[in-house]
């Protein structure tokens, strides 16, 4: 592993397009990207194995949803940030996904410099 | 709200989808109102259903080789069913992102929902009259269809 990344990104989301568009849009020198999931259950699973300090967020997946899925893997590491990507941009779901514990949203659709934007936002906040 | 600003909403979230994931802006053909016939629908289709203030199905439908150049726009190459039908059903969810932001909880939003094949029926409502919004990009047409009771 490059010693330089210091923050280890897990991407959560039922689409295979929008895992892969965030993988690609990821050009972040520090940030290593260590796993893609899509849904709850698999984030929270690969969270054990993978350990990411960074996860982007969908909210409407099947199995467990994002705003459980948040809460969660807040409960387990508090100081983990969570960025949630998710078309669901009204102000009473970003403000749950907030109370829950997420760190910053970004709505769909979204251009590869909208992503690595709110991602350093997220790293140096 | 109006019927015409509701549909404002949809075709809103239709046009920011190609001008910012896509990043090649599409045209908005003249609506017009599917009497007599149920609107045709292409190869893929995106679906949203709506209760509550208002009752109907919202849906974005276009046929596979739109959607092909629309993933290469997005630097995917992989063609394949499944991510088809991953846009399509992105599109609906910005559709449903777009609904919930603009109509509050007075309409209540199904989860997006994605159907394959053109000979497939779309169901509605038979005291709704679907109006057909022509969504054009490059030498593609697909549809948006609103459908309100």
């Amino acid at each position: 592993m490059n010693a330089a990344r210091q923050h280890r990104l897990l991407i959560v989301d039922d689409s295979n397009i929008m895992r892969r568009k965030i993988e690609r849009s990821q050009d972040i020198p520090q940030v290593e990207i260590v796993g893609l999931a899509g849904n709850g259950l698999e984030a929270l699973a690969l969270h054990e194995q993978t350990r990411p300090t960074l996860v982007t967020m969908d909210l409407t997946m099947p199995e467990m949803d994002g705003i459980e899925c948040v809460e969660q893997l807040v409960g387990r590491d508090p100081d983990i940030r969570i960025l949630v990507i998710s078309a669901l941009a009204d102000k009473a779901t970003a403000i749950e996904a907030l109370e829950k514990g997420a760190s910053g949203f970004l709505c769909k659709p979204f251009t590869e410099r909208q992503v690595n934007d709110a991602l350093v936002k997220l790293i140096e906040n | 709200m109006s019927l015409q600003s509701e549909i404002g909403t949809f075709v809103a979230a239709v046009l920011n989808y190609f001008d910012t994931a896509v990043q090649q802006p599409a045209v908005v053909g003249t609506p017009y109102l599917a009497l007599g016939k149920a609107p045709e629908v292409f190869d893929y289709t995106g679906m949203i259903r709506i209760s509550g203030k208002r009752k109907g199905v919202v849906y974005f439908t276009a046929p596979k080789g739109m959607l092909s150049v629309m993933l290469m726009r997005m630097q995917e190459t992989d063609m394949s069913d499944a991510n088809l039908r991953d846009l399509v059903g992105e599109v609906a969810n910005t559709l449903s992102g777009n609904a919930r932001k603009d109509f509050g909880r007075n309409f209540i939003i199904s989860t997006p929902s994605v159907v394959a094949g053109s000979s497939t029926t779309i169901g509605y409502s038979p005291d709704t009259r679907p109006i057909v919004v022509p969504i054009d990009w490059r030498a593609y047409h697909a549809n948006l269809v609103v459908c309100l009771n």
